[in-house]
């Protein structure tokens, strides 16, 4: 797994490259832009058809949904009170 | 918002098709999601590479504005972490990979599907999804009560394109470029943190 996640980093990395390389050509960033949102929706298309498929999680949906609303509200209440110490911290005007 | 009920629609559609059995089973067996998932990565990479305007924030920023996206990360895997006490079935990794997700529900859920589980898989996509949602709502409330970041901090990742718009509305002009920065440091840090937190589950 390790070695598939260095991979995936490193075709993030050499397409970085490659965009500062061609850089600010709008016509190509364009194009990449509209390929970026088709993989998307690709990859989302492909991980409906594997849960659709996928009998544990379709019996599972609703405390599936469950459990990703309180992480939402975890992670959000952790980053608001993160935020507020910082911004009471660093960022107010006295 | 409109970009994430598109995405929404796909995963949906796919959702149906699976469900119905309505698809050719090579389509079912063969696993190239992880040959979509690099092209993907590359996409990402040179989108990235290619804005200019990303490089300029980043260069020209005071050196506090990095403790905004600090407060997002530290602040969501905290968060994740305590409530993952309430859920039996997914332990303090798993949700902190969640967490990781910081709104961008596309690139975690994909990622997380291909290097965990497709079940985590989903639950990073709809508690993302909801992150963005929620932002979208509540900012006016939660600038109110956290103060002139706390929109940011909730948008996380989309705080540079989805939700920029409502925390520069409630926050001030003088927030965006705090926003675009938060957001793109951690759009830069998604791909990062979640395999890396995989790694160790």
């Amino acid at each position: 797994m390790l070695q598939d996640i260095i991979i995936v980093l490193a075709i993030m990395i050499l397409g970085m490259g490659i965009g500062l390389f061609i850089g600010n050509r709008p016509k190509i960033i364009k194009v990449v832009g509209i390929l970026t949102s088709f993989s998307i929706f690709l990859l989302l298309f492909l991980l409906g058809i594997g849960v659709g498929t996928n009998d544990r999680i379709i019996n599972n949906l609703h405390t599936i949904g469950l459990q990703a609303l309180i992480l939402t509200i975890g992670a959000v209440l952790g980053s608001l009170l993160c935020a507020w110490a910082t911004y009471k911290f660093f960022f107010q005007q006295k | 918002m409109k970009g994430s009920l598109i995405i929404l629609s796909f995963f949906v559609l796919g959702l149906i098709l699976g469900l119905t059995r309505f698809l050719p089973t090579s389509l079912l067996e063969g696993d190239f999601s992880i040959y979509a998932l690099y092209l993907l990565m590359f996409l990402v990479g040179i989108g990235i590479g290619t804005d200019r305007d990303s490089w300029k924030v980043i260069r020209e920023v005071n050196i506090k504005i990095v403790l905004v996206p600090l407060s997002v990360i530290v602040g969501s895997l905290i968060g994740v972490s305590a409530v993952s006490v309430l859920l039996s079935s997914i332990n303090i990794g798993e949700a902190m990979a969640v967490g990781a997700g910081f709104g961008y529900y596309s690139l975690s859920s994909v990622i997380i599907t291909e290097f965990h589980s497709e079940t985590l898989g989903v639950i990073a996509l709809l508690s993302n999804i909801i992150r963005e949602v929620l932002t979208l709502l509540a900012t006016p409330l939660f600038v109110k009560y956290f103060g002139k970041l706390a929109g940011i901090a909730s948008g996380g990742a989309t705080a540079m394109d989805t939700t920029m718009p409502i925390i520069v509305q409630y926050s001030g002009k003088e927030y965006a470029i705090i926003a675009v920065f938060s957001g793109i440091v951690l759009t830069i840090l998604v791909p990062v943190i979640v395999p890396l937190i995989l790694q160790f589950l």
